[in-house]
């Protein structure tokens, strides 16, 4: 049975008098990676900063590992990995030494960090100095330092901002790996693709709301009006047919000829919905 | 104290690779070995650049320091991922005053071995650095929690440390001057170190010392309370 490790109540936040959060709530279990997916200022990171402590919701509850927030030990914060919008790295020390500094404050076995270089592939750069490494390179570190202490959740603030695909895929592969161990992922991103390559489950945001939630394929599914096949012929023809017993005949006649170069399904993407819902691009 | 040591220790290996930071520690040391050694003025104490200098280290190194360190982790973001690694506020800043504080005593160190003091006044010039270098690192924790970069920390420590570090030369030129700068510790520090040796330190300055001292650690609280 899963266990809850993040949930959050009719959650409300603003600064001043800007409405940041409106009653938000959702659930995260360990093993699952939970994305909040929204463009910039929909109040991403002000929810990682609530369940990390940082700032206080104004209105309902937020429960970590089973426990109300405002009670909890400051320690219980020992049980996060964080990746930040900034890697937060002390550019002059070695890779080694950066995660030294965190070993140390956690008080585990120093031989922790090899291990966890070499896990994400920088025990070649254990030496280097941080200002000397590429930016994907700094994003793996930063990665390493937030799971080098084994923690139970894992709060992932927009891990892949500005890197290349390569790096970004080998991010995803550490990502995937740490949810296999059982951690629980919150994962905020403005990268459709990201997202429906990672998450389990999603929330969109949107200026402080929740306008959908779901697995990524049941909300693409619900938001599927077209109902549409779309057939690229060998010829270099196109036909689309709607989706209904009534193509059948049709598409059997392609098939059984060899006609066939390609086939999708029109149902929509995160970002087609986003759209849809708000009149508004993710990557705003 | 796990958490406290480890910061210390880094912030140990970041000032070894920092040049910029180490000259603070360093420079005033140097130059009053320098002064003293190739330079006599006649009817002047011996020591007169020891305590100048020291005088002026006490209102420098420690106080920018703290400044440009607590300023550099806020900007970097280096102090928000310690803090979320539950480093507490009070944990990073005694960290960070402990490392100074040691810093600035092998400065001190140095000039003690220049100006070869022994016995009782070792011991008062010793005490009256620390109790310096303690209202400095103070007031640098200030400007470095108050401010929110390291341009701004840059603009805010200059004026603050130069008025500290030469308000005492310029009150040895300016009777007016020297009258407000009899209510500043580092005025007090330079008028003890300058009198080590000849004349009974007042029980004046040391109450003008802690006064000092209790309202840079009462502004460091509010702002504390406000910054945490």
């Amino acid at each position: 049975m899963n266990r809850e490790m993040i949930g959050l109540n009719n959650v409300s936040k603003a600064f001043a008098d800007m409405a940041v959060l409106k009653d938000i709530s959702f659930r995260i279990n360990d093993g699952e990676i939970f994305g909040l997916l929204g463009p910039s200022g929909a109040g991403k990171t002000s929810v990682i900063k609530i369940i990390s402590g940082q700032i206080k919701s104004d209105s309902g509850s937020v429960h970590i590992l089973g426990n109300v927030i405002d009670n909890v030990s400051s320690r219980i914060y020992e049980k996060f990995g964080v990746v930040l919008d900034q890697p937060g790295l002390y550019d002059r020390l070695s890779c080694y030494d950066n995660l030294l500094i965190f070993a140390e404050i956690y008080g585990i076995d120093k031989l922790e960090i090899g291990s966890v270089l070499e896990r994400v592939g920088l025990s070649e750069a254990r030496k280097r100095p941080v200002e000397k490494i590429s930016k994907g390179m700094k994003q793996r570190l930063v990665l390493a330092r937030a799971i080098m202490h084994r923690p139970q959740i894992l709060l992932l603030d927009e891990p892949t901002g500005a890197l290349d695909p390569g790096t970004a895929h080998q991010i995803h592969e550490l990502i995937l790996e740490q949810k296999a161990n059982g951690m629980a992922v919150l994962l905020t991103t403005h990268n459709m693709v990201e997202a429906s390559k990672l998450c389990d489950r999603i929330v969109l945001l949107h200026e402080g709301s929740v306008i959908e939630a779901g697995s990524p394929d049941d909300i693409c599914r619900k938001y599927d009006h077209q109902h549409r096949i779309r057939i690229l012929l060998k010829n270099g023809e196109q036909r689309e047919l709607i989706n209904e017993p009534a193509a059948a005949p049709v598409l059997y006649d392609y098939l059984s000829q060899g006609k066939i170069e390609s086939i999708h399904s029109s149902e929509p993407n995160l970002e087609t919905v986003f759209m849809e819902l708000t009149g508004r691009k993710l990557e705003e | 104290m796990r958490k406290v040591l480890a910061i210390q220790k880094k912030q140990w290996k970041e000032t070894l690779k920092n040049k910029e930071a180490l000259i603070q520690f360093v420079m005033f040391p140097v130059m009053a070995l320098i002064m003293t050694r190739s330079v006599k003025i006649p009817d002047v104490s011996g020591n007169f650049f020891v305590t100048l200098f020291a005088a002026m280290y006490v209102g420098m190194a420690p106080l920018t320091s703290t400044a440009s360190i607590i300023a550099e982790e806020k900007e970097k973001n280096t102090l928000r991922i310690l803090r979320m690694s539950n480093v507490t506020a009070l944990q990073y800043l005694v960290s960070i005053g402990g490392y100074i504080m040691l810093m600035c005593l092998m400065g001190t160190a140095v000039f003690v071995v220049i100006g070869g003091y022994g016995g009782g006044d070792l011991v008062l010039f010793i005490l009256v650095m620390t109790a310096g270098i303690m209202v400095s690192i103070l007031i640098g924790a200030v400007i470095g929690l108050v401010c929110n970069s390291q341009m701004s920390t840059a603009a805010a420590v200059i004026p603050v440390m130069l008025m500290f570090s030469f308000l005492p030369m310029i009150a040895t030129f300016n009777d007016q001057v020297k009258k407000i700068a009899d209510y500043v510790y580092s005025q007090q520090v330079s008028n003890i170190l300058s009198g080590i040796g000849n004349t009974k330190p007042e029980r004046g300055s040391f109450i003008i010392i802690g006064i000092n001292f209790g309202l840079a650690a009462i502004l460091f609280a509010t702002v504390y309370r406000r910054n945490k």
